[in-house]
């Protein structure tokens, strides 16, 4: 393995959280883009080959290294780590109303799920899986959500595109374009 | 009715605990009705869907839910404009259904994206990130390296920067024992026994409270008179007897 391969390695470990190639490149001064993406590359392919417990992903547009599943379970047993509880229907609901529609006003969410989401909203904002973006135009200038990159890393996604677009759900919603990047 | 109906499966099941969470909202318990009675979204029975709804919603003790009631009323105002008679084929009428189900195709929607990401979450949740955890700045400042002196030392100097310390003047307050066991030997002279109360009066302050007792305890001292409590906190009697009457 290279030394800037072992470089990342480590930073990834020390990281936890996805790192973008920007945040990357700041670990060598004399590294290209070309060379990170490289390293990467050779570390990713690295854990694949020599079959390791853990693995490289790419995710909410930077790297992470993750514990192989097939371990989780045995992990989880021995107390040694807790997989993180899973978000609620209406939670999940709320999420994905945000994600498609968003910037999105708490009325908007409300209207669609046909129940109150204030308190489902604070926690969304609490667990950081969405934020203020900005305010409306319209009467009382109400707050408007967005997700976050935390929304990203929760749902193992690399981009907002990579969810299904409006169009390709089985049920287009009414015409409005999903403002997905 | 329905609602009568389902009063009676209320009484039936009032122990009967029902998680309210069971439903993400009227829109979520809509769509499994629907689908429990297979028919079409865009052709509701809604007299029929609207009955079991309302059953629902009182048999599971909905019924606190405004949202729930809200959704109710919307659906028997709907059955209740299809029962409105249609004159032959009006090419206006417009179905009073429509709202309602586009509302139900949207979250028909929705919930096919929450299908989508409880799968993804799934998925993620099989996979631990690394566990280095950045220790938190502890709240509380670490303990002070300082000597007494410094500290003193340091005090001194704010002191002295402050034109007018301001600090509290104590005054000082003589007692007057003396005056005390004066007062205290011309009461005795008139009565052998003298209660605690008899000798302070109640709107009296520290000062005189205070030297009442010492002066009793100095002439008590010297055999002049005798004090007793017959129990802790109860009234004290001073009384002379005739040993130091003599004396």
């Amino acid at each position: 393995m290279t030394r800037l391969a072992k470089l990342l390695e480590a930073a990834l470990i020390a990281s936890g959280r996805p790192a973008a190639p920007d945040e990357l490149l700041a670990l060598d001064s004399e590294a290209s883009p070309a060379c990170i993406l490289a390293a990467l590359d050779e570390l990713r392919r690295q854990y694949e080959s020599e079959g390791h417990g853990i693995e490289l992903v790419e995710v909410a547009g930077g790297w992470q290294i993750l514990t192989r599943p097939e371990f989780t379970e045995a992990i989880e047993r021995a107390q040694l780590a807790a997989r993180p509880q899973r978000l609620s229907g209406a939670a999940l609901e709320t999420l994905a109303i945000v994600a498609y529609r968003q910037p999105v006003g708490r009325a908007d969410i409300e209207e669609i799920r046909g129940v109150s989401v204030g308190g489902m909203l604070r926690q969304l904002l609490d667990r950081g899986l969405i934020d203020v973006e900005g305010r409306s135009e319209g009467i009382g200038r109400p707050l408007l959500y967005g997700t976050t990159p935390v929304f990203l890393e929760h749902f193992a996604l690399r981009h907002l595109g990579e969810l299904p677009r409006a169009d390709e759900l089985a049920i287009a919603l009414r015409a409005q374009p999903a403002p997905l990047a | 009715m329905g609602v009568l109906a389902a009063s009676a499966v209320v009484d039936d099941s009032a122990c009967f605990v029902v998680d309210l969470d069971q439903f993400n909202g009227p829109l979520d318990l809509l769509l499994i009705l629907i689908r429990d009675e297979e028919v079409e979204i865009a052709d509701i029975p809604i007299a029929r869907i609207a009955e079991q709804f309302l059953e629902r919603v009182h048999g599971l003790g909905l019924s606190a839910a405004a949202e729930y009631l809200e959704m109710a009323a919307r659906l028997l105002r709907i059955k209740a404009q299809m029962l409105l008679p249609r004159r032959g084929e009006d090419e206006d009428w417009a179905d009073p259904r429509a709202e309602l189900v586009r509302r139900l195709l949207e979250y028909q929607q929705v919930r096919e994206v929450v299908g989508l990401l409880e799968t993804l979450s799934e998925t993620r949740r099989s996979h631990f990130v690394s566990g280095y955890v950045a220790p938190e700045r502890s709240e509380t400042s670490p303990p002070l390296l300082l000597s007494l002196a410094e500290l003193l030392a340091a005090a001194d100097r704010v002191i002295r920067m402050v034109r007018h310390p301001g600090m509290h003047d104590v005054i000082p307050r003589a007692l007057d024992v003396d005056g005390a066991m004066a007062t205290i030997r011309a009461l005795m002279l008139r009565s052998s026994l003298v209660r605690w109360v008899d000798l302070v009066s109640r709107t009296a302050e520290s000062w005189e409270l205070l030297s009442a007792l010492l002066a009793l305890l100095e002439l008590a001292r010297r055999g002049e008179l005798r004090l007793r409590q017959v129990k802790p906190f109860g009234p004290m009697e001073i009384w002379r007897d005739a040993a130091s009457e003599a004396a």
